[in-house]
């Protein structure tokens, strides 16, 4: 049994970030447990350009980004342990791990950051028809295949899902000579960022086809072709609306499901939209001491939101092993209303002396809508937006002065108002 | 003539609205949060740019590929031009980032440069 004060599950940005703010924070022993050859996470494979201008207020590609952690990481004392497979958590905060040098793994920690981040909905996720030959795989299968280990996958393609990695490769593919045949998406609106339609569909000329979905796939050994068709306002196919398209791969890019496994071993609660742990604002879970951040909480469109919500992470987890941790608590959850899908963290301790930040998705598109907070019914914030989308995620303040006004039985509540 | 355009200098997005006369300059711009918001709208009416990445291939590197980046925005009607010089180089681990992978390409006096490390296997 080793013993050690932090254990990070996961080496990605949110794993690195909560680590780093710890150990700045006086917590003395942390190590980070991490199932690839090295730390970075998916960052290694997002060779596009678009990271770290809220964080480092410039412009980075993924790979940069990761590597200014590593190395900040690489001065410190922190532990790392990658090619590490963390297998179970139990209620006195050991996590087993195991890797081939030091066999089965037993650490004991004072204090756990869940930083496992998130996986790609499969095929088997969906109900396609057709026949199973090779060419059908995820977007981020594809992306690691062409990126990192420079194999092409495919030269017509067809991609279903318009999530930000999605978009992304039908931009990698072109430019890697394939030909991208389309985007085609089951909602009426693309659920990935503006900017990676214009810059990766419009300015290639891809066409994105809206409420649309494939529905057959064909090819016995290969690909050869899937069958797609348009849907209706509830989602049903529109017959007579089908058509036959030739490709030799299709990526799917149709969701990012936190991968919470080893919560859900030590009971952790999960959020039913999220899918990610519930927590307060420090981040920690309904365990306490053991804190979640980054993709495995709830799924982000930037990876520099990623390490602002880590660093609360790291530093609660801080407070929580170094006895610092607030006393004074009174919780309230956070109510979701018109319009508002989900909000987090779900709960906040209304004696906080610092200023919260509510992080939320809508659940559609929105042009000039208001974004309304209200207390006990009596509004506290009214801003009007140009846009809201579901593929960006917001947020508002809650000050302490706002705290103030409330008490345990207080409704705090966002909602969207057209 | 006004043309509407979305601003890819960030994830944001902001959604612009560019005054454009008769010599095709841009009068006045509007809807950017930041700056950066104008000097994209007043490149996007000239001369549009993009950031290039990509990868190079790697020799003796612990993946057979390295990432790279164009050291600005870069053309874009001639980004798949690039990408045939991009193609065709190779380089040699251990390699770090910045190390440039092709200079002044296509006499853009654009760099290509690397974006990750690869100390070698």
């Amino acid at each position: 049994m080793d013993r050690y004060d932090l254990v990070v599950i996961g080496g990605g940005p949110a794993g690195m970030a909560a680590a780093l703010k710890a150990k700045e924070c006086g917590v003395k022993k942390i190590v980070v447990l991490e199932r690839a050859q090295t730390l970075g996470g998916i960052l290694e494979q997002c060779i596009h350009a678009g990271f770290g201008l809220h964080y480092f207020g410039e412009e980075l590609t993924g790979p940069e980004y990761a590597a200014r952690f590593i190395s900040l990481i690489e001065k410190t004392d922190i532990e790392v342990k990658t090619d590490t497979m963390a297998l179970n958590i139990s209620e006195d905060k050991t996590v087993t791990a195991v890797n081939t040098k030091d066999g089965l793994l037993e650490i004991r920690a004072k204090a756990i950051v869940l930083a496992m981040g998130c996986r790609e909905r499969p095929r088997g996720a969906l109900s396609i028809a057709g026949t199973r030959p090779s060419g059908i795989m995820t977007a981020g299968q594809a992306q690691a295949f062409v990126n990192i280990t420079g194999y092409m996958t495919g030269k017509t393609v067809v991609i279903l899902g318009s999530g930000d990695i999605g978009l992304i490769m039908a931009r990698r593919m072109t430019l890697e000579g394939a030909k991208v045949k389309m985007v085609c998406e089951l909602m009426p609106y693309s659920g990935g960022l503006t900017r990676n339609i214009v810059q990766c569909l419009d300015d290639f000329d891809i066409p994105l086809r809206l409420n649309c979905t494939v529905v057959e796939t064909h090819g016995k050994e290969r690909l050869e072709g899937v069958t797609i068709q348009y849907v209706d306002q509830n989602m049903k196919p529109i017959p007579g609306t089908r058509e036959y398209v030739q490709c030799d791969t299709l990526l799917l890019s149709v969701g990012l499901i936190p991968e919470n496994e080893l919560s859900k071993d030590i009971g952790i609660e999960l959020d039913a939209v999220t899918g990610g742990p519930k927590v307060d604002q420090t981040r920690q879970t309904e365990r306490e001491g053991v804190f979640a951040c980054g993709n495995v909480l709830q799924v982000h469109d930037l990876v520099d939101y990623v390490t602002e919500e880590s660093m609360i992470a790291g530093r609660s987890a801080a407070d929580y092993i170094l006895g610092k941790s607030s006393r004074d608590a009174e919780f309230i959850e956070t109510i979701t209303g018109e319009g508002v899908r989900y909000i987090v963290p779900q709960r906040i301790n209304i004696k906080s002396d610092e200023d919260i930040k509510l992080y939320f998705r809508v659940g559609a598109i929105y042009t000039n809508a208001r974004v309304i907070v209200t207390i006990d019914n009596k509004e506290v914030y009214n801003k009007r937006k140009v846009k809201l989308a579901p593929g960006e995620m917001e947020n508002v303040k809650i000050t302490t002065d706002m705290m103030k006004e409330m008490n345990k039985d207080s409704k705090l509540e966002i909602r969207i108002k057209i | 003539m006004n043309k509407k355009m979305v601003c890819v200098a960030c994830p944001i997005g902001c959604p612009l609205e560019v005054e454009v006369n008769e010599k095709g300059e841009a009068i006045s711009i509007t809807g950017n949060t930041c700056k950066r918001g104008e000097t994209y709208a007043r490149s996007e009416i000239t001369n549009p740019t993009r950031s290039l990445t990509t990868t190079v291939k790697l020799l003796g590197g612990k993946n057979p590929v390295v990432p790279v980046k164009s050291t600005s925005p870069f053309p874009k009607g001639r980004m798949l031009e690039a990408m045939k010089v991009i193609n065709k180089t190779q380089l040699k681990a251990p390699v770090h980032i910045g190390e440039v992978a092709v200079k002044n390409i296509l006499d853009t006096g654009i760099d290509i440069v690397v974006t990750n490390n690869d100390t070698g296997r």
